[in-house]
């Protein structure tokens, strides 16, 4: 049993908050899913759990089985048994998958496994074309192929809780239900997700034991399957509005806003990610 | 008649030119164009950043006993689908093999004396005058017309003996629709000597040819090489660089684009380590209408390792409907590490489409980063993401065994030993 245990962060990215006393915990599993709109912080909440360069913590913990994972490394959290799904995954030139597997999985001491013939089993599964395993990481594959890669890769490595940045972005129907089944099925034999996406349809194939609701660096809701659906039915204006009502007590979230709109000033969306 | 001259470089005694008289009249005006104008001050452009005020020729003697060959290095194994071998050991020919009937290895008589020189007799520096006055062991590899060469002429020129000047000196001539890749290995051990290579490329009508460079100095040795060549009606030139050695390395590439409808590629990949200095110089002259150019260098730089880029794309006034680009791109590992880069356009007609991108920095992070979501340990996915950023012109190269032994040396000089590799 493993847990990744998320209390009270926060975190800033280029000086500004963006995550204000998140807390959260996924254990073995189970399914969390964080739902928000655009801007809500969802992508550094992911970035921050992972160790992203740019992604200040500056109070708060996240720890897995008690262990502080903040001191280490990117590489350190990986062999600890976190996972991280990119929203999108980044193109390495030159640099195989296979070698990249074997190196992280020599890192951690699991030299048993087999990269070449786990990930070949691992692509027939999901549906990805064996050659593609040839191209160098993510290079030249679709937004579809590169979803199914980096669930591919969260299978070989046996990772203990995986994050999942907007798996469902740029995915057509096929693809999401691949991807989703097959991560549903590894939480049965353990895996913990921490789900992040915009939509519910992820979690038509992929159910969530709760759903948080993530709103200016905020989760203003937590809850069941039930209240990812409302979120499919009305979107989350009701979540916004709430925010608008207590505008005279919440100045800085006004004041936040338009920073992130000073440094920011070729985004067209004000609460855009300045590191997404 | 003789002189009395003081040259920059002397022959040593008993040395002496062979050739008809016209040839050795020919040499003997290059030496004296050479030392009348002496060497090059660093405050002209061309040699702007370079250490060359810093080189003293009194410190080397032309002219050798001869050594033994030294290892193989990167070229290791490319011998046996070779259509030729030529050794070369401190200018001296030790062996000339040729597998190919349609390669033809000239050393003197006639021919070669009317093809040496034919490209660039005169300049482009002081340094490919005193190559044509002083070249030792020159070579001419003539490859008839129609003719398809399937594996490399090789060439290896190695200087193994300390205080050496020595100016090697090839011409390749490619018949009319023939195709051909010919490889120059450049070897020396860690001594200092001084190397200055000419390099002349003739590809007639229709000519392809592909000529790589593989340059693997030691740590003291300087090079300051040329290359110059001239693609004729419908021809194609591919001039690729594999720099990885030297104290201070200068290559000079200049390619004429002279005939209609003829194109050139130039690459290069370069390793800076310690206090190494590369220095490139290219050139891409587009004489012709409808020709096309594209140049493409990758370097990475560590420790107090220093590159000099400079680029010119010129385009005549008759040279409608063309194609040129530029890219170089320097990857800096350590804050000590220095790059300049200069690209130039002169552009004399209006149809044309030219880019010129430089870009000098650290890494990308972004792939570092994804590299290390995946628990590779930041050391090894940095190595990787340097590694990988030569693939796109290794893959280019045009012999897969060269390319995959480059491949392995910068593993080595990455610390990178991974259990697979792949370009």
């Amino acid at each position: 049993m493993t847990t990744l245990s998320i209390e009270k962060l926060c975190v800033e990215v280029t000086d500004q908050q963006i995550l204000d006393g998140v807390s959260l915990e996924v254990s073995s599993g189970q399914v969390h899913a964080v739902m928000g709109p655009n801007g809500s912080g969802k992508s550094t909440l992911s970035n921050a759990i992972m160790g992203k360069p740019g992604y200040r913590v500056t109070s708060g913990s996240i720890t897995l089985d008690g262990k502080d994972l903040l001191p280490l490394p990117t590489w350190e959290r990986a062999k600890a048994g976190l996972f991280l799904a990119m929203q999108y995954p980044t193109e390495v030139p030159g640099v195989s998958l296979r070698e990249t597997l074997e190196l992280a999985l020599r890192a951690r001491g699991k030299t048993e496994i087999d990269v070449t013939s786990r990930l070949l089993e691992e692509a027939v599964q999901i549906g990805l074309s064996p050659e593609l395993l040839d191209r160098p990481v993510n290079v030249d594959l679709s937004g579809g192929e590169k979803k199914r890669n980096e669930t591919a890769q969260l299978a070989v490595l046996e990772a203990e809780i995986a994050v999942l940045d907007e798996l469902d972005s740029g995915l057509d129907i096929d693809a999401l239900r691949a991807c989703a089944e097959r991560i549903e099925t590894m939480t049965d034999s353990g895996l913990g997700v921490l789900c992040i996406t915009h939509y519910h349809r992820l979690l038509d194939y992929l159910p969530a034991d709760q759903v948080h609701v993530l709103v200016d660096g905020r989760i203003v809701e937590s809850g069941g399957p039930d209240l990812a659906q409302e979120i499919e039915t009305n979107g989350y204006a009701r979540f916004l509005k709430s925010d608008v009502e207590s505008e005279g007590v919440t100045v800085s979230i006004e004041g936040l806003g338009a920073s992130k709109k000073a440094s920011n000033p070729n985004s067209d969306d004000p609460f855009a990610d300045p590191l997404a | 008649m003789t002189t009395t001259r003081t040259s920059l470089f002397q022959l040593p005694n008993g040395g002496e030119s062979v050739g008809s008289s016209a040839f050795l009249e020919r040499r003997n005006s290059a030496a004296q164009r050479a030392d009348e104008a002496g060497l090059p001050s660093f405050e002209e452009e061309i040699w702007r950043y370079t250490p060359i005020a810093d080189l003293d020729v009194s410190k080397y003697e032309l002219g050798a006993p001869g050594g033994s060959l030294l290892d193989f290095g990167l070229t290791n194994g490319v011998d046996e689908n070779a259509a030729a071998v030529i050794h070369i050991v401190d200018g001296q020919v030790v062996s000339i093999s040729v597998h190919d009937e349609a390669v033809t290895v000239l050393t003197d008589g006639t021919e070669f004396e009317n093809l040496i020189g034919s490209v660039t007799q005169t300049g482009p520096d002081v340094f490919s005058d005193y190559n044509f006055a002083y070249c030792s062991a020159p070579i001419v590899i003539h490859i008839a017309s129609n003719a398809v060469i399937a594996g490399p002429v090789l060439i290896r020129q190695h200087t193994t003996t300390g205080g050496l000047a020595w100016f090697p000196r090839v011409l390749v001539d490619l018949g009319e629709n023939s195709e051909a890749t010919v490889v120059e290995h450049q070897t020396s051990p860690d001594i200092d000597a001084l190397v200055c290579p000419v390099t002349e490329l003739k590809v007639n009508q229709a000519g392809r040819l592909q000529y790589l460079t593989v340059q693997e100095h030691g740590p003291r040795t300087w090079q300051i090489a040329t290359q110059m060549a001239e693609i004729e009606r419908d021809a194609h030139l591919a001039v690729s660089q594999i720099a990885l050695g030297g104290e201070y390395a200068r290559a000079r590439i200049d390619i004429k684009m002279a005939g209609q409808g003829s194109s050139g590629d130039i690459r290069a990949i370069y390793f800076g380590r310690a206090d190494a200095q590369h220095d490139f110089r290219t050139f891409q002259r587009h004489n012709a209408p409808h020709t096309n150019s594209n140049l493409l260098f990758k370097g990475v730089l560590d420790d107090r390792s220093r590159a000099i880029y400079t680029g010119l794309i010129r385009i005549e006034p008759d040279a409608a409907d063309v194609n040129a680009y530029q890219t170089n791109r320097t990857l800096k590992l350590s804050e000590e590490a220095w790059a300049e880069s200069v690209p130039n356009l002169e552009i004399e007609n209006n149809d044309v489409r030219c880019s010129h991108a430089s870009a000098v920095g650290p890494i990308d992070q972004d792939q570092r980063f994804y590299l290390e979501s995946r628990g590779v340990p930041e050391d090894i996915a940095e190595a990787l993401v340097v590694r990988g950023f030569f693939a796109d012109v290794l893959d280019q190269l045009p012999v897969a065994t060269i390319s995959d032994a480059a491949n392995t040396r910068i593993s080595e000089l990455l610390a990178l030993e991974g259990p697979g590799q792949q370009r």
